[in-house]
């Protein structure tokens, strides 16, 4: 890309005493892409976010938001940025329509309070104390106030956390409807399918660091696919065949694993190609391939290969998939 | 949850224009978060039974125990003014603001607050806007009360009035936010908050102006250095041309002389507030 990117951050780093929760992160967002900071509870996602905010200062490393540093220069970005803390509160006793005006009048550019609640789901709630609203109904007021000022670059954190099915897939609508329009987000999130869903690339943090990142097709395609199936004769009995029974398959990973119920599973990296060996394998031998699952590999899979394989792996890690 | 999508004005550039160095973005985003403190503190009986009720209150009770009697002297009404006016500075811009920040601290509203547009000056001071205006109000209709029912006072030197009430509001909303982030809850904020009033308000003038030799002339040198004090003082000064000395003044220019000292004492305590605010406010809970 050719254009100087919204978001760009070198080496960058953010200690508390003497913890040093962001360790030489580099990242570049830029203008209308979608960028998905995932990582285990811990990891560094939010401390580094809020650098890019401009909520506090680098202790190392250089941050760029639209050509200014961000926290000493936080007046000239501040109107283009929307900004959705995982956690940030509402004053219970105002209803949903004041809490928003409330926010309108602090904006330079707020769009009309009706529209901004009528895209999250809101305008039939909009007389309703905030004390009153469902956890989920709160994370769309908050939804509503970030995208309310227009913002060039909007920062979701955990947007759709306790959200129910149904509000999540909306929120992802409202989101790439604003991508459609030009705006660019920097998104962080537990939920690996959320990040399939909505980013153009992503970035994965562990420890303060960024260990990978690329499109979700980069990561994906680097892990290997999956098959697994139970092996029968003719008769309908299961049979557990040894590794040298098997074909030689050009793109197999490791050696294939055999759970209790006698299921076969296999990791190759040359989907298409194994998967046609085995076929004609099991039919020169009059063999079935009960439950015969063969997938690509997802997101999920890779993120929690990368985990597994990593020694700094967090003890608190958690991820929900 | 519908599907709209909004439609942005793809001019990057335009949006940067219009914005920055005025003051009116400055004043439209105080009076936006001033309106959403006034219905909180509309839809909070305690803090409204204070702010509206307990001034007006003490007044009663002190002109109850004041004698009621032939004492309706010029110095009468004054005095009632100053009561009004210290109580409603005391609890309802000091101890009721000092309760709100840490209500709104604690709701993590001050937190979305810091990430909008807002300056953190903006944010105290829209949350303060309220409590002034009840302040401002209270004094204005004591002012007028006591012209009706007793001798109307001179009206000397109406600026120090307001450099009284409004000083006296800044100085209080800095000491409010410095309070605020030494307490934890809005409960203890009952206890933070009683140090300044307990040892400012026996010195703030209203129970005589001690002077003379002796403790009592010791205790009112130190009086004149305490926090509240300088509002009475500037409050009687300009009303009544009465000075710290109880010489009565009549000219305007007299008065601003003899209310040098009381406004320093009212920019000192605004300084140590706002240093103290700077260093103890806290924008979001302890974790």
């Amino acid at each position: 890309m050719t254009s100087e990117p919204i978001v760009h951050v070198r080496g960058a780093r953010r200690r508390y005493g003497t913890f040093e929760a962001v360790r030489g992160v580099d990242l570049d967002v830029h203008r209308g892409e979608l960028v998905a900071l995932l990582g285990t509870n811990g990891a560094g996602k939010t401390s580094f976010v809020e650098l890019v905010e401009g909520l506090a200062p680098a202790s190392g490393g250089t941050v760029r938001v639209l050509g200014h540093d961000p926290y000493r220069e936080r007046r000239q970005v501040v109107g283009s940025l929307g900004i959705m803390l995982q956690s940030a509160g509402f004053s219970g006793d105002l209803t949903v329509a004041e809490t928003a005006r409330t926010w309108a009048g602090t904006l330079s550019r707020p769009r009309p309070v009706d529209d901004v609640l009528g895209a999250v789901g809101l305008t039939h709630r909009a007389d309703v104390r905030v004390a009153s609203l469902s956890g989920g109904e709160k994370r769309r007021l908050d939804l509503a106030l970030a995208t309310m000022g227009d913002p060039e670059l909007l920062f979701l954190d955990e947007p759709t956390t306790g959200l129910d099915p149904e509000s999540r897939r909306a929120t992802w609508r409202l989101v790439q409807g604003m991508l459609e329009a030009g705006t660019t987000v920097l998104l962080t999130t537990h939920y690996l399918e959320e990040a399939e869903e909505l980013a153009d690339r992503i970035a994965i943090m562990q420890a303060g660091r960024v260990v990978r990142s690329g499109s979700v097709a980069d990561i994906v395609g680097a892990e290997p696919a999956r098959v697994e199936f139970v092996v029968r004769n003719a008769a309908g009995s299961p049979v557990v065949p040894g590794a040298a029974d098997l074909p030689s398959l050009e793109g197999i990973v490791d050696v294939p694993q055999v759970d209790r119920t006698g299921r076969l599973r296999l990791r190759t990296t040359s989907l298409q190609g194994d998967l046609h060996t085995l076929l004609q394998w099991a039919e020169a031998r009059q063999l079935r391939l009960d439950d015969l699952d063969a997938r690509s590999a997802s997101l999920e899979q890779a993120f929690l290969a990368m985990d597994d394989t990593d020694d700094t792996h967090d003890e608190t890690a958690e991820v929900a998939a | 949850m519908t599907t709209t999508t909004p439609t942005r004005n793809p001019s990057a550039s335009g949006r940067a224009a219009g914005r920055g160095g005025s003051a009116a973005p400055g004043l439209r985003r105080i009076a936006a978060l001033a309106r959403s403190e006034l219905l909180l503190l509309v839809r909070n009986r305690t803090a409204l039974v204070n702010a509206l009720l307990l001034p007006p209150a003490t007044v009663g009770l002190f002109s109850a125990i004041n004698g009621g009697g032939d004492d309706a002297s010029a110095a009468a009404g004054p005095l009632l003014v100053n009561v009004l006016t210290i109580m409603a500075l005391a609890m309802v811009v000091y101890y009721n603001l000092t309760v709100a920040y840490v209500a709104r601290r604690e709701e993590l509203v001050l937190k979305r607050y810091l990430v909008g547009e807002s300056s953190r000056s903006e944010i105290l001071a829209g949350a303060a806007v309220p409590a002034f205006v009840v302040a401002l109000a209270q004094t204005a209709l004591g002012i007028v009360a006591v012209s009706v029912l007793f001798e109307a006072p001179p009206f000397t030197n109406p600026l120090l009035m307001v450099i009284a009430v409004v000083g006296g509001t800044v100085m209080l909303t800095a000491l409010a936010a410095a309070t605020s982030g030494l307490s934890r809850t809005v409960e203890s904020a009952q206890l933070t908050t009683f140090p300044l009033l307990i040892v400012a308000l026996p010195f703030a003038g209203l129970l005589g102006s001690g002077t003379g030799d002796g403790v009592a002339g010791v205790l009112g040198t130190i009086g004149t250095f305490t926090p509240l004090r300088p509002i009475t003082d500037l409050m009687t000064l300009g009303m009544t041309g009465i000075d710290r000395d109880g010489r009565l003044l009549t000219t305007f220019g007299e008065t601003v002389a003899a209310g040098r000292l009381s406004v320093l004492v009212l920019l000192a305590w605004t300084a140590i507030g706002v240093l103290a605010a700077r260093r103890f406010m806290r924008w979001e809970p302890r974790r």
